[in-house]
């Protein structure tokens, strides 16, 4: 009786045929367990569409919110970066003055020390950029004199920017026979920038707050289900699984509700930006500028994930810890 | 394969559940354990089972003292011990197949070797051709049937039963305690408690009788 050959693929798999696993094996069948346990916790979060969708919506409303200002104050933050080139005080000479006396001034002023730079704008120049900015040409050129004074724009030292140094400086300015007045433009922009660290600070305390909710969120969420399935964790523990298979899935549950309230949050925030790209954009043209409106950041985006994934999974782990002792006889 | 010596239970509401209760059971031996209700059955399988403790004496299985035995070996030791109840305790919202495959599930065998061996379990039983239905949908026999292929897919050497056919009729109770019998042909270790006495006198085997928690008759091993 000719012998069939033996197909080379089976051939080569036959050795590998054994009935236990062994040691070697074990990190592959570790992780398999693990992913079994994942994805059969999220084909049951599946198979409740509601009360899971509630729990996430929960979860992703409640992280959009610090999301959402941290988007508004990082924006409010690109804005503000743009005017930091403004001078922090417009000396405004009077008409008399002519080009000649006010260089000679610009040049007094250079020499002292608390100011960085000074720049001068000439009659003449400020004529030209008024001009520039259109719509006044033709009343411009019905005007015999030029009606505009010659501007010193003031940059003082890092040193002497604070507000009480630059309004003693001001003040100073304002006795200078040549000066018409002077205007401090940068004092309200450090109280915005003032401003701004506030809400910062605030967006992390609230980021912080909703963080603990989220994990009080998952927690009761988790210890719910946990009574619901008391009698199927019972028999689990009577037929012999350890308290790590029993724990397991519901640690992942929790993981799962963080990731997708994670990403809730994230297409919330990124609809938001969405919505209001244009009505800004808009408002921007109004002011004469562009205003690109910017959403979530890969690192805030990280933040925002991780950070939810990591307060459910304490949020779960707790409720487990409380709720799951394990095989315990009486 | 199981050996009590001097096994006391006390729980603090009911009092003495065992007292001074010792035995011992050969492996490979198939025995009743009889008595009037509260008359400690249940506890004494539960003591083998490890859902308690006693509150003092030794209780020896399979070779090993369960009451040296710490709180996370404690799932393996169930593996080795087969439990049949007389309400079944069966999973309502999952099939036959996934009620029979927890215990290999628990245990984390592989997709292909839970398959075979639950429907070599449910055939044991007779009920391979139920493996999809739900437990609610089955009879009364045929659910502490599915109990019983539960207690078994794991081939643990110790089977223990309390009333397995406590809700049963005459029919389906020789039915079940013919099944016993087939698992005692192999060699497995049986202790069943039940309330049955014609049927326990009807059967050539051990018969265990407690009263008020003691040892009040022992038929000795066949």
């Amino acid at each position: 009786m000719a012998k069939p050959k033996l197909n080379p693929r089976t051939a080569k798999r036959k050795p590998h045929r054994r009935s236990g696993p062994r040691l070697l094996d074990m990190p592959g069948l570790w992780a398999n367990r693990h992913l079994q346990s994942a994805v059969a916790t999220l084909g049951r979060l599946m198979r409740t569409p509601l009360p899971t969708g509630m729990t996430v919506a929960v979860i992703g409303i409640s992280l959009a919110l610090p999301a959402a200002l941290f988007v508004v104050t990082e924006n409010l933050r690109t804005m503000a970066g743009g005017w930091d080139q403004a001078a922090a005080i417009s000396l405004f000479l009077k008409q008399d003055v002519d080009d000649a006396g006010a260089a000679r001034l610009a040049e007094q002023l250079r020499a002292r020390p608390e100011l960085a730079q000074v720049h001068l704008i000439s009659r003449e120049q400020a004529l030209n950029e008024f001009r520039a900015l259109g719509g006044f040409e033709d009343a411009l050129s019905q005007l015999k004199s030029n009606p505009l004074p010659a501007v010193l724009a003031l940059y003082p030292q890092a040193a002497s920017s604070a507000p009480e140094r630059l309004q003693a400086l001001h003040d100073e300015l304002m006795t200078l026979p040549e000066a018409d007045f002077a205007r401090m433009d940068t004092l309200w922009l450090q109280r915005f920038q003032a401003i701004l660290d506030l809400a910062q600070r605030a967006v992390l305390l609230l980021g912080g707050l909703l963080g603990v909710g989220v994990l009080l969120i998952v927690g009761n969420t988790i210890r719910l289900e946990i009574l619901n399935r008391r009698i199927e964790i019972e028999i689990m523990e009577l037929v012999g699984a350890t308290g790590a298979f029993i724990r397991r899935p519901f640690l992942y549950a929790g993981a799962w509700y963080g990731l997708l309230g994670g990403l809730t949050a994230w297409f919330l925030v990124t609809i938001a930006v969405i919505l209001l790209q244009q009505p800004v954009s808009r408002l921007a043209t109004l002011y004469r500028s562009e205003f690109p409106l910017t959403g979530l950041g890969p690192l805030a985006m990280l933040v925002i994930f991780s950070g939810s994934v990591l307060f459910s999974l304490i949020g779960s782990w707790i409720a487990v810890n409380r709720h799951l002792r394990g095989a315990e006889p009486g | 394969m199981i050996s009590f010596e001097h096994v006391f239970k006390r729980y603090p509401e009911r009092g003495e559940a065992l007292s001074d209760l010792s035995f011992e059971m050969q492996a490979g031996e198939m025995a009743f354990l009889t008595g009037h209700s509260g008359a400690g059955k249940s506890t004494l399988l539960r003591l083998i089972g490890l859902l308690e403790r006693p509150s003092r004496g030794q209780v020896i299985v399979n070779g090993r003292n369960l009451a040296a035995l710490p709180r996370r070996k404690i799932p393996y030791h169930r593996r080795e011990v087969g439990m049949i109840f007389q309400d079944h305790r069966l999973l309502p919202d999952r099939s036959v197949f996934d009620n029979v495959a927890l215990p290999l599930v628990v245990a984390g065998l592989g997709h292909k070797e839970i398959g075979r061996r639950v429907r070599a379990a449910l055939d044991q039983v007779g009920l391979l051709a139920r493996e999809r239905a739900t437990p609610v949908a089955l009879s009364g026999g045929e659910q502490q049937r599915v109990g019983i292929a539960r207690a078994v897919v794991g081939r643990p050497p110790l089977v223990l039963a309390d009333e397995p056919t406590g809700n049963l009729d005459p029919d389906l109770s020789r039915e079940i305690f013919g099944l016993f019998e087939r698992f005692h042909q192999v060699g497995v270790t049986l202790l069943i408690a039940t309330h049955d006495l014609g049927l326990v006198m009807s059967m050539p085997y051990r018969t265990i009788t407690l009263a008020d928690g003691r040892l009040a008759n022992d038929s000795g091993t066949w």
